[in-house]
């Protein structure tokens, strides 16, 4: 019984250990990745990336076209 | 139609876009989020450093062979480095001002180098246009791309080395020692390097089959 105790007073102040450790660290964006709103940032990086990639490849296959002249 | 390595390209630099962004970092203080700047920043600069060996590769070549190729090639790459040293510049700028707390710093001997080997590389496109006969222009610009590049590696790998400096891996800086070993943050920064590599290939092979076409045709007339 006394162990048990012992054991519970233990966890809960190792849970406080762990709790001030997370409030004391480097801020993180975790709030922002936690509302999933980080999806819309990769969302737009993905669609600017694929359209330069996209002008890209039109060129490439125009130049192409030319050289084959 | 489109070779199969600037498609790799592509795809490499979407997979450190998307997953870059979301997979877990190190918990710094000062960096912060910032710390995703290594998977964006550092490959530029990667790709440029590439591209002016790639120049001083086709500078020796054509001051062994003197065929025009290799010095049209030359060009190419020098001016796609300087391009790629713009976006690494700027983004390096935007970083320092949230990290350092300045946009610029001369006390950081990385910063000034690189300042250095545009210029010195700026000096090479001058001392291309001030010189009208052919064969004369590329083999000067050749002896000199050879000394820029020197120069440039001196000015951006070795000085930065030997004196204190901001940048990780140059002078003393802890912060950046526990991200050396992260092994998550390798996951996405190899295939950063080599996917931006690769597209300032794909950057350089339009370039240099647009110079040979020009060629080609101001010689017809």
């Amino acid at each position: 019984m006394k162990n048990k105790f012992y054991l519970i007073i233990a966890s809960l102040l190792l849970s406080m250990i762990g709790h001030a450790q997370t409030s004391n660290g480097p801020q993180m964006a975790d709030s922002f990745r936690s509302e999933g709103k980080i999806y819309v940032v990769i969302a737009v990086l993905s669609i600017i990336f694929t359209c330069i990639v996209a002008y890209l490849i039109y060129i490439d296959i125009k130049l192409k076209k030319l050289e084959n002249k | 139609m489109i070779k199969w390595w600037k498609i790799l390209s592509a795809l490499l630099i979407f997979y450190t876009l998307t997953w870059g962004m979301l997979n877990s970092v190190p918990r710094l203080d000062i960096l912060n989020e910032t710390i995703r700047n290594v998977y964006y920043h550092v490959p530029i600069w990667f790709a440029m450093i590439f591209q002016m060996g790639y120049s001083v590769v086709y500078a020796i070549k054509h001051l062994s062979k003197n065929d025009v190729q290799s010095d049209i090639i030359s060009n190419q790459a020098a001016q796609t480095g300087l391009f790629f040293s713009i976006p690494g510049l700027l983004t390096g700028s935007m970083w320092a001002k949230f990290t350092w707390g300045t946009w610029w710093t001369f006390e950081d001997p990385k910063l000034n180098g690189v300042a250095i080997a545009m210029l010195i590389y700026l000096a090479y496109f001058i001392l291309r246009s001030s010189i009208i006969d052919e064969l004369k222009r590329a083999r000067i610009a050749a002896v000199y791309n050879i000394f820029a590049f020197v120069m440039m590696f001196v000015f951006i790998m070795i000085l930065p080395r030997l004196t204190d400096s901001l940048h990780p891996g140059n002078g003393g800086n802890p912060a950046f020692a526990k991200y050396d070993l992260d092994s998550n943050m390798r996951m996405v920064f190899y295939p950063a390097v080599i996917g931006w590599v690769l597209f300032s290939l794909w950057i350089l092979d339009i370039k240099k089959r647009l110079a040979t076409l020009s060629y080609s045709k101001n010689n017809e007339e």
